[in-house]
């Protein structure tokens, strides 16, 4: 098995170094969707496979669990899909001379290196390697930020690195602090830091020490997450990203950060109890819901909606976590899977939307229902999935998130988030029917639809079609990593 | 090396490494305070340099002597090429803080650090952990810098402080993280660093200058 744990890492690497090579082309840019696709395929070699629940590969340097397999599925999908767009999305940009091919050089080159990075982040058995991976996407992705080079894509990256950097060096003390307690509570040096030896010495880690320590990892991997007080860097990055990038950034990234914060928690609950880390993922989580609604409602920018919007579920997911039960931990991953994806969906339509306007402004596009069915039912069902409509996934996943908060006796939370969540839905409605309804002016310009965009656009609405209507074998693995995460309540 | 002279010797790198970051809320001459990030570096590498010195540790030493090249040589060179050469670029423009309260903050973000640190103390209290709040004040102030300063050199300098504070933190409580991550870290920051080198250079070329107060096109 230790081919599907080196897989996801290995593949996009080697469709980084074919790119940096050969330059951006169709050979390159096919192989890189590959890679994605391998991750994929990796995940599910994994998650089928009869064996033992963990499995180790390189020593036990990486470690594969069913929330590992979670989340590859979850990278691996949207990785797919973004990639595959990409190949149209970035041509066009060339078409349009948004970018030169030294950009094209550079996104055929830095893309694949982010999605190894979030494959490593997520198979990690040490979480100091899962830190540095996460920082590594940072890093990863700040060109990629600013790919258009304009003044606000400038803005956006600086923002972007600064902000990430500083919340991501406290997780890394808050990982600094876990050491120091681990190695006290009998750990050897060298594996100190790995999720099994922690699991297993949890219940000697000093408790003052941990809480100080959980503090600076909650605030710190809370950054890369989305969730407040270091969100400020979103909506500027995710606005100003290539549209492929801005789905893997919203629908992957936020995501495998909190993966990290998930594996965490797990440790802390056993060192100093549920309450600490429940506390504040409810505060965080309603604060990120309270500012990500509000903003919603005031938003003139259809990017930037979206980003808010990623920044409310994000919210909503660490309420859910705050449950910590089997149950809700199973629904959220379902809710991180279906918003990637359907993130995905509307992020790329978006993409083509800004390509013939030249502007993101919500005002200024009417109409793209009848002047484009491609892109206007795509973003159609992304919306209905992001606003949690049935059939779609996040149906399921909001309604079962509700009864894990009111089961483990947190129905003020969750009549908080039902409030605020009401009212992103509510503005979601209504910009998403003024850019979709209505006559188009007849001065508007024609939305083009590249052939790989469209492909993935087509992909995506099936796969969220599939997800609503049959979770089928994926409702074992995510209750597999409810049991390892949540313990059997 | 005796007892003595080890306790010595680390107390005074603890000393210097904090001195530095005061220096650096005091100086608004961008280079020179680059200059004092060097200076930092060296205090910071003295603590590994001593505890591998002390006991006998020698991946310990080689450690110490690539944080020396990493932060007191590679990384202030770096920032200090993208310290543009114009007379209104080489100085902080009117600070949001000025220098009194800066500095009256500093002292209240050390004795802060010591609240925050007793619990680490008290688990462990070694020689090298009792030096642990010096550690954790240049941490607060490091953060304090990124929020006060408007010029981009200085704010990747503070994010450098920041980061000079949890390598010292690691150094003194653990005598370091495990190689790998070591490893790991100390490339992140490197790249970091070379992206806020390079973003620097990009607005320079944008907009004329390296003030952060020109970034106000994104809100809301």
């Amino acid at each position: 098995m230790d081919l599907f744990l080196l897989l996801p890492i290995l593949a996009p690497l080697a469709a980084a170094a074919l790119a940096a090579i050969l330059g951006w082309r169709r050979l390159t840019a096919v192989m890189t969707v590959v890679a994605a696709f391998s991750v994929l395929v990796s995940s599910a070699a994994l998650g089928f496979n009869p064996g033992p629940g963990t499995r180790f590969a390189i020593g036990s340097l990486l470690r594969a669990d069913a929330l590992t397999v979670t989340m590859l599925i979850v990278i691996g999908t949207v990785g797919t899909l973004a990639t595959w767009a990409g190949v149209g999305y970035i041509d066009a940009e060339l078409a349009h001379r948004h970018t030169d091919q030294k950009g094209a050089n550079l996104y055929g080159v830095l893309v694949p290196i982010f999605l190894a990075m979030m494959a490593l982040a997520v198979l990690a058995n040490n979480i100091g390697v899962m830190w540095v991976a996460i920082e590594a996407t940072t890093v990863a992705t700040a060109f990629l930020v600013g790919h258009r080079r304009t003044r606000a894509a400038l803005e956006a990256t600086w923002k972007y690195v600064v902000i990430c950097s500083v919340g991501i060096a406290l997780a890394f003390l808050g990982t600094v602090l876990i050491y120091f307690a681990s190695l006290h509570a009998g750990a050897t040096s060298g594996d100190a830091l790995n999720i099994d030896v922690l699991l297993a010495h949890a219940g000697d880690l000093d408790p003052a020490v941990t809480r100080l320590a959980a503090g600076l990892l909650l605030l710190g991997y809370g950054a890369k997450a989305g969730l407040v007080p270091f969100h400020t860097w979103l909506a500027d990055a995710h606005s100003q990203a290539p549209a492929p990038v801005s789905a893997l950034m919203s629908g992957v990234l936020l995501s495998v950060a909190f993966s990290v914060l998930l594996r965490v928690k797990s440790v802390v609950d056993l060192a100093v109890g549920i309450e600490f880390m429940r506390t504040g993922l409810i505060v965080i989580g309603l604060l990120t819901l309270l500012i990500a609604a509000s903003l919603l409602v005031v938003q003139t920018d259809f990017k930037r909606m979206l980003a808010y919007s990623s920044m409310e579920n994000m919210g909503l997911v660490a309420v859910a976590a705050a449950a910590g039960t089997k149950l809700a931990i199973a629904a959220l991953l379902l809710h991180v899977l279906a918003h990637g994806i359907g993130k995905t969906l509307v992020f790329l339509g978006s993409g083509q939307i800004q390509a013939a306007h030249d502007s993101t402004r919500i005002s200024d596009v009417t109409g793209v229902l009848a002047r484009s069915p491609m892109i206007g039912v795509t973003f159609l069902v992304g919306l209905a999935v992001l606003l949690g409509l049935p059939p779609f996934a996040m149906f399921a996943s909001e309604l079962s998130i509700s009864r894990a908060l009111a089961d483990a006796g947190l129905g003020w939370a969750l009549g908080a988030a039902l409030l605020f969540v009401v009212v992103a839905f509510a503005a979601l409605v209504r910009n998403g029917s003024r850019m979709l309804l209505g006559p188009a002016d007849p001065g508007s310009p024609a939305i083009t639809v590249p052939r790989p965009v469209a492909g993935a656009l087509v992909t995506g609405v099936v796969l969220s079609l599939l997800l609503g209507l049959t979770i089928g074998p994926l409702l074992e693995i995510f209750q597999t990593a409810g049991t390892v995460l949540g313990g059997a309540r | 090396v005796t007892q003595a002279t080890y306790n010595g010797v680390l107390n005074l790198a603890a000393g210097a490494f904090l001195l530095a970051a005061v220096l650096i809320v005091w100086r608004r001459e961008v280079r020179a305070i680059v200059k004092l990030l060097a200076w930092q570096g060296l205090a910071l590498a003295a603590i590994p340099l001593t505890e591998g010195i002390y006991q006998d540790d020698a991946a310990l030493v080689i450690v110490g002597v690539v944080v020396l090249l990493l932060r007191a040589v590679v990384l202030p060179l770096l920032l200090a090429r993208a310290v543009g050469t114009e007379a209104h670029e080489r100085r902080e423009s009117t600070p949001l803080v000025n220098t009194t309260t800066s500095l009256l903050i500093t002292a209240a973000l050390t004795v802060l650090a010591y609240a925050v640190t007793r619990p680490i103390i008290a688990l462990d209290p070694s020689p090298a952990t009792r030096a642990v709040p010096a550690a954790f004040a240049v941490i607060l102030i490091a953060v304090f810098v990124m929020v006060s300063r408007r010029h981009a050199v200085s704010q990747a300098v503070g994010f450098m402080m920041l980061d000079n504070g949890i390598a010292a933190t690691a150094f003194l409580i653990t005598s370091g993280v495990p190689l790998i991550v070591e490893l790991g870290a100390s490339l992140d920051v490197l790249f970091a660093v070379l992206v806020l080198g390079l973003l620097t250079g990009h607005m320079r070329a944008t907009f004329g200058g390296t003030d952060l107060d020109q970034l106000r096109e994104l809100r809301g």
